[in-house]
């Protein structure tokens, strides 16, 4: 076995734009599950409206690649009331179930042939980062950067540094809104929403803005993605929405830090297994194919997702008294 | 405790002889012919009804009788299927419970409702109104907020010590007994600065020991000018506290009064006390035959 390259495979994977693009997303899903109690299983369903919202602005409507980043922001927006107002007045469990349906539906609107022209159906979309748009307001030199297995090209650079300065802002808006009295509010929403309307709050609106909010963080995952990818439907499945709940749960959902290292968590582990397990397999200590020990990945995963919440429901960074007293 | 809470009663709150529906002096809330159905069940028809003003006043009556039901209603948490009522001269049929609770008629629950996994301290803030910091973008910028923020928690810690909860005030809410939830929703909801409290069962669950101090809290805010509208089915609270005693039975108010005089009527012994209410449990149920035989 190759421990050098499965040993810089995975350290690489300490920093990839799609660990940014994660760990936005899962911010938004701390914002809904987290702090304001919103279970929000379409959380793919955001991050695909920022990223096609994006591609298309500039795509199709020749917008400049920033107006095209706002555009797919204001379309997660539109989004989240089109989910919202029908089901925030009722139980829990129903904006589940609808959350999970409308990243459906949007998933397969986007994968249908009707729409080609626009879309791109099965294909996608690329090329909007080009000629003019992101890649070109890159202000790095030409070059390679870093060391080691952290070397990268002028363009992985520029996406790099976009997707930390927002996850950065993203995070710093996320801790200040749940310090405020805002925050306060929206966590007691989660404890018990009779009892915050009983003392004179506008729950309704509160649920609102908290799943706008975490809905606009879902849309810049997609976008930061969408800078480093092309924009596929075959991305914005139900799985990931599951992924990015496994990465929420490992790091904490009531945490600001805990989605982010989470991720982080997540895809280092996930590029250790896709480089260790193959290798156990061609060297017989697995009895299975290579093949069958690349997907043996996902299985540890749902395992893992299973532990955590069984016996971690806090999550790593968590507060250790929440352990206590789980509902 | 009986003496001095005997001493404060209010006395004169009615016009007329007191029968249900009876005017009152000065009356904060009136209801008027509020009908709530589940199905074929009627849970509360009520066909006129008025709360007087600074006093404290128990809704009592047999568990259905439609209390909670009623209190529901007109907190705006479930809606009727016909009836007005208004608060203060305010029309609030129709209107939204948050709006009911900003207005200044604020309620507790009889299954506590504490916020478990915030601290005691924040579920007593979170009970404030009007302010600055709840705005989503207001909440961004501290400068805003963090004066008001820290008056509100000297009120709160003030009103904590009143209830001796302030050496709890950084534990979550999870790790109070049932007793001490009580008392934080009591004191939550006077975060409020209310007008009308309307407390329903406070003192289920709650151990002796703390009986005393809840209803020396519910006297002291009659004392400070609220009014007290209370579900209770402990009778010595009821006597010792109320001012006035509404008895509801099968959604209807069936008798009203001063305490002392509405206890003793028939219709209310019948409803609601039943005829062994002075006599030991263990003679109801027959389960313990010495005692009766003793008393022979």
């Amino acid at each position: 076995m190759d421990w050098g390259s499965i040993l810089n495979n995975t350290l690489a994977g300490l920093l990839t734009p799609t660990i940014l693009a994660f760990a936005l997303a899962a911010l938004g899903l701390a914002m809904h599950f987290g702090f304001a109690g919103l279970l929000n299983f379409g959380i793919a369903g955001f991050m695909a409206v920022g990223a096609y919202g994006y591609a298309i602005s500039v795509l199709t409507f020749g917008l400049p690649w920033w107006a095209g980043m706002i555009m797919g922001v204001a379309a997660s927006v539109v989004f989240a009331l089109i989910m919202g107002i029908p089901t925030l007045r009722l139980r829990g469990d129903y904006l589940a179930i609808v959350t999970i349906a409308a990243a459906e539906i949007l998933r397969l609107l986007f994968l249908t042939t009707a729409f080609e022209p626009v879309t791109g159906s099965a294909d996608g979309l690329f090329g909007y980062n080009n000629s003019g748009g992101f890649a070109d307001a890159n202000p790095f030199p030409v070059g390679d950067y870093g060391w080691g297995p952290w070397t990268y090209n002028e363009q992985t650079l520029w996406m790099l540094v976009f997707g930390l300065i927002v996850l950065a802002v993203a995070t710093f808006l996320l801790w200040a809104l749940m310090r405020s009295p805002w925050g306060r509010v929206v966590k007691g929403i989660r404890e018990d929403e009779d009892a915050v309307r009983a003392l004179g709050k506008n729950v309704f609106a509160y649920k609102m803005q908290a799943l706008i909010i975490g809905g606009i963080f879902g849309a810049l995952g997609g976008i930061v993605l969408a800078t480093s990818t092309n924009v596929s439907p075959g991305v914005y499945v139900t799985s990931l929405t599951f992924f990015l709940w496994t990465a929420l749960l490992l790091g904490g959902a009531a945490t600001i830090f805990g989605p982010v290292l989470g991720s982080i968590i997540f895809w280092v582990l996930q590029a250790f297994l896709t480089n260790i397990l193959p290798a156990l397999a061609e060297s017989g200590i697995l009895p299975v194919s290579g093949i069958q020990a690349a997907t043996l990945r996902y299985v540890l995963v749902g395992i893992g997702l299973m532990l955590i919440v069984i016996y971690r429901p806090q999550g790593i960074f968590g507060d250790k008294r929440e352990m206590t007293f789980v509902k | 405790m009986s003496n001095n809470s005997d001493s404060q009663k209010s006395t004169g709150l009615h016009i007329g002889v007191a029968a249900p529906g009876v005017k009152k002096v000065d009356p904060i809330l009136v209801i008027d012919s509020v009908k709530k159905s589940f199905g074929g069940l009627t849970a509360v028809d009520v066909e006129h009804l008025e709360i007087p003003r600074g006093a404290i006043t128990a809704l009592i009556g047999p568990n259905g009788a439609g209390k909670t039901t009623l209190f529901n209603l007109l907190t705006g948490f479930d809606t009727p299927d016909t009836g007005a009522w208004s608060f203060e001269g305010k029309q609030l049929a129709g209107v939204s419970s948050f709006k009911v609770a900003k207005m200044g008629q604020v309620r507790t629950f009889q299954l506590t409702k504490a916020l478990s996994l915030l601290t005691v301290l924040e579920n007593m803030k979170l009970g404030a109104k009007n302010q600055t910091g709840e705005k989503l973008l207001n909440s961004l910028f501290p400068f805003l907020w963090r004066k008001q923020d820290n008056e509100l928690e000297v009120k709160a810690m003030e009103l904590l010590r009143r209830f001796k909860l302030d050496a709890k005030k950084d534990d979550f809410a999870a790790s109070l007994s049932g007793g001490q939830r009580k008392l934080l929703e009591m004191a939550r909801a006077l975060m409020t600065d209310p007008v009308l409290v309307m407390l329903d069962e406070p003192m289920a669950g709650v151990n002796p020991a703390l009986t005393q101090s809840l209803l020396e809290h519910v006297l002291n805010l009659k004392k400070e000018g609220m009014t007290v509208l209370f579900v209770e089915h402990d009778m010595h609270m009821v006597r010792h506290i109320a001012d006035w005693v509404v008895v509801m039975a099968e959604g209807k108010v069936v008798a009203e009064g001063a305490p002392d005089t509405v206890m003793k009527e028939q219709a209310v012994i019948d409803a609601y006390l039943g005829a062994h209410q002075d006599t030991d449990l263990g003679v109801v149920t027959g389960r313990i035959k010495v005692i009766s035989e003793e008393g022979k």
